[in-house]
């Protein structure tokens, strides 16, 4: 072999899917109408709430609040997203190790996305036969028309995409005029353009470029796989018989007639690789380039339904099944899986549901650690920050505990009223009268002890939400440093 | 088999390999690569020879590639209170001036400032906003023109320079008077009685003083230095007054409190170490060490209000 005959870069070669129709086809079909429902109308959806956006859906990155229908998210609130993507990767996992590629054949955008610029082109262009001929043809009116009229209407599908993506960070019908009138901020005529271009470029010229070369998670799902995972594949028993597959012929036409010369029942029509978007034959057994769309077992079935044999030569099977064997679904790996899926969601929804209406922390101004006053008493001082979480306004008390004799003095801020969602640093200064003589014979190995213990004290501070709110009061302890009686 | 499977491994059902062999039997698997995928990289070639242009770059003897970009940022002038338009060749520096004025919360802390400027010192001390906001804007203030002397936390240095945290003012602890000090500055000053008094009336003096705030108790030395404190000998009673409860507008200090300013009497442990400490001050006096400059010409009528808040709330705002 040479370098000639195998070259080391590969020119890309046009697929035709063909259309098809059947069950899975119905399937996906829905499924793409339904998130592509969610994903276009979502931002539209209006959401009254007092004191905040009325966008059903918002991500507001300057206001720093991510508002989803009732849920406020705040930035400390944003560990819950690391839960969601957790979750996500688990159930990742969990399906794959079940089902096989579920999420590339029937979820994944570039699926989606593909699929859509695949009926415009379908719907423009014809069936593959057509669209194959016009490739061919000179560039002529007729090739013109037909072309541009996909491109177009691909890169308005591109540009709704983008502008969708875009209405999920702003107010959508204000952001729509600014963008029309040119005043939006660029960030958002560059996230919509640049969105644009990619799903142009993604769905309808490199398809199933992305999947083959630039999708990780194409790579590593069939690590998840084994044995008892689903697969979609072809029986090759049943379809290549004894001596291979063969077209229906003479003497060929039914299947007592094959079986007896031990032919299988593949008439080798290659409705299968014709139908396959990534441009694969499911025949020659599972490929990494399989997405597990499904469309190849809708292809066969209408062949076999024609033919009036039997459903099935390409289905969903496991390797163990088409050994003859039981696939067997709950493996270890999978109630693995499902256990901790189970956990963490459990744990997140709880985190979610129990979360506080305000939050508020206490931290000692370190420098100076105390002041000395004129009276002799002694002065420690802590900055308190609190955030109202709510769309309301909340009224917060602060007192103090634990600290025989400590008054504290907050400059009448001992009791303040907190605006929707905001936050707030207040001084609070904590005075005790002042410190007795220490016993200067505290001696022995616990002196360091004893000396650590007279300095060190500990005020409780109780932050509550007043009027009306009913949570749980925040209680911190502090410390509280008194001089070295040295 | 169709027209529509593409790859050639699956047509032959054999490997590809690129017809390297080593030890006569080893060989090279050859998985293409797409065609575009190496244009692509070729793009990031030139992309990156682009990107010298743009940015700073390549060193090139003591100097460096500039680059064409360009940050064009505002800055406020601190004596005049100008906005001034600069542009400057693209660097990092330049880019963080320009987020600044560009930051999304700009307006709001304009606002905030506007609001402080305009309000009086007693409407800021009881608004929860307009203090935070000064904390927050004083602290730097603070850390960039007075921690220097008192401190990062206003704690000072005992002997040298006043601790601002606690409740004790030489000038005076309200706002107003703060910013007089912080205005015109302040001097110090107390006589060396060293040259006036015998050692033994400076002894006597010194246990009265000690008597003021119970670090003594009351003997014949002590009242022997009273009639000297209170009397035309010492004359001490002219600026601390009959009572020594200190005069501020002399910025004489207050010696009946547990506060001691220079003389570090509370950290000696006999009566005779205290009082060697305050003999030895009231000898010398305080001249030309107590000095606070003034800020009228290096800091803005807002940046000493902002101060003036600031420091009196370190204090305990009384």
């Amino acid at each position: 072999m040479s370098e000639d005959s195998n070259p080391l870069y590969q020119k890309r070669i046009q697929i035709y899917p063909r259309s098809v129709k059947g069950r899975f086809r119905n399937l996906k079909t829905g499924l793409l109408a339904l998130a592509y429902a969610v994903y276009f109308l979502l931002p539209w959806l209006r959401w009254e709430r007092p004191n905040a956006p009325d966008q059903a859906v918002l991500y507001d990155l300057p206001g720093r609040h991510f508002y989803i229908f009732n849920l406020t998210i705040q930035v400390q609130d944003l560990f819950w997203l690391a839960g969601m993507l957790m979750i996500a990767a688990i159930l990742l996992f969990f399906v794959t190790g079940l089902a096989g590629r579920v999420w590339c054949g029937y979820f994944c955008f570039q699926t989606l996305w593909t699929d859509l610029y695949m009926m415009i082109e379908h719907w423009v262009q014809g069936e593959r036969p057509a669209r194959m001929r016009l490739d061919k043809a000179p560039w002529n009116r007729e090739k013109l028309i037909k072309k541009g009229m996909t491109y177009g209407l691909w890169l308005l599908a591109a540009f709704w995409t983008g502008l969708s993506f875009t209405l999920y960070w702003a107010d959508a019908p204000t952001l729509v005029v600014d963008m029309l009138l040119g005043r939006a901020p660029h960030a958002a005529y560059f996230t919509t353009l640049f969105l644009t271009a990619t799903t142009f470029v993604m769905a309808g010229l490199a398809r199933e470029q992305v999947c083959t070369y630039m999708c990780p998670y194409a790579r590593f799902q069939s690590a998840m796989f084994d044995h008892d995972t689903l697969i979609i594949s072809y029986d090759e028993r049943r379809g290549e018989g004894t001596q291979s597959r063969t077209k229906l012929g003479k003497g060929l036409k039914t299947r007592d007639e094959r079986q007896t010369q031990g032919v299988g029942d593949c008439i080798d029509c290659g409705y299968c690789v014709q139908v396959c978007p990534v441009g694969i034959d499911i025949r020659n057994g599972l490929q990494y380039q399989c997405i597990s769309c499904a469309l190849c077992i809708d292809a066969c079935d209408t062949i076999m339904d024609n033919l009036q044999w039997p459903r099935g030569l390409i289905r969903y099977t496991s390797e163990k099944a088409l050994n003859g064997k039981k696939t067997q679904l709950l493996k270890p790996k999978t109630i693995g899986y499902g256990v901790i899926l189970t956990a963490a969601t459990a744990a997140l929804i709880w985190s979610v549901v129990t979360r506080a209406p305000y939050n508020g922390t206490v931290e000692q101004i370190r420098q100076p650690l105390y002041t000395q006053l004129s009276d002799g008493g002694i002065r420690n001082s802590y900055e308190i920050k609190l955030n109202n979480k709510l769309t309301a306004p909340m009224t917060v008390g602060i007192r103090i505990e634990d600290l025989p004799g400590a008054t504290l003095d907050m400059d009448g801020m001992e009791r303040v009223v907190l605006e929707p969602q905001e936050r707030l640093k207040l001084l609070a200064r904590v005075q005790i009268p002042p410190v007795d003589a220490k016993d200067p014979e505290s001696s022995g190995e616990h002196e360091k002890d004893e000396k650590d213990r007279n300095r060190r004290r500990t005020v409780t501070f109780i932050i509550e939400a007043l009027e009306g709110i009913t949570a749980k009061p925040i209680r911190q302890e502090v410390p509280f440093y008194v001089p070295d009686s040295d | 088999m169709s027209d529509n499977t593409l790859n050639t491994q699956q047509q032959s059902g054999a490997v590809q390999t690129t017809g390297h062999a080593w030890d006569s039997d080893l060989q090279e698997y050859n998985n293409p690569l797409p065609r575009w995928w190496l244009w692509c990289f070729y793009g990031t070639a030139i992309f990156s020879v682009l990107y010298w242009f743009f940015y700073p770059s390549w060193p090139v003897g003591n100097s460096w590639i500039k680059g064409f970009g360009t940050v064009s940022y505002t800055i406020t002038d601190k004596a005049t209170g100008k906005a001034q338009e600069r542009e400057s060749r693209w660097n990092t520096r330049a880019l963080l001036l320009e987020d600044l004025g560009d930051a999304a919360n700009d307006p709001q802390r304009k606002a905030m400032l506007a609001k402080v400027q305009t309000a009086s010192y007693d409407q800021i001390i009881k608004d929860p906003k307009m203090m935070a906001f000064v904390r927050s804007v004083g602290k730097g203030l603070f850390g960039d023109n007075c921690a220097a002397c008192h401190g990062s936390g206003g704690g000072g240095v005992a002997g040298l320079y006043p601790n601002l945290t606690d409740d004790d003012w030489l000038w005076g602890g309200g706002m107003d008077k703060i910013q007089e000090t912080l205005v015109n500055g302040r001097k110090g000053f107390m006589p060396a009685f060293g040259a006036v008094l015998k050692p033994e009336q400076l002894d006597d003096v010194a246990e009265y003083v000690l008597t003021l705030s119970d670090e003594a108790k009351s003997s014949e030395a002590s009242e022997r230095g009273k009639a000297i404190f209170q009397g035309q000998v010492g004359g001490c009673y002219y600026c601390h007054g009959a009572d020594a409860k200190g005069v501020q507008s002399q910025g004489a200090a207050n010696l009946t409190d547990k506060i001691w300013a220079i003389a570090n009497v509370p950290a000696q442990k006999t009566l005779q170490d205290k009082k060697a400490v305050l003999t030895a001050f009231i000898t010398n006096g305080v001249n030309n060490t107590r000095i606070m400059p003034a800020w009228k010409d290096r800091l803005s009528p807002t940046d000493i209000k902002l101060l003036a808040v600031y420091v009196h709330q370190l204090g305990g705002a009384k």
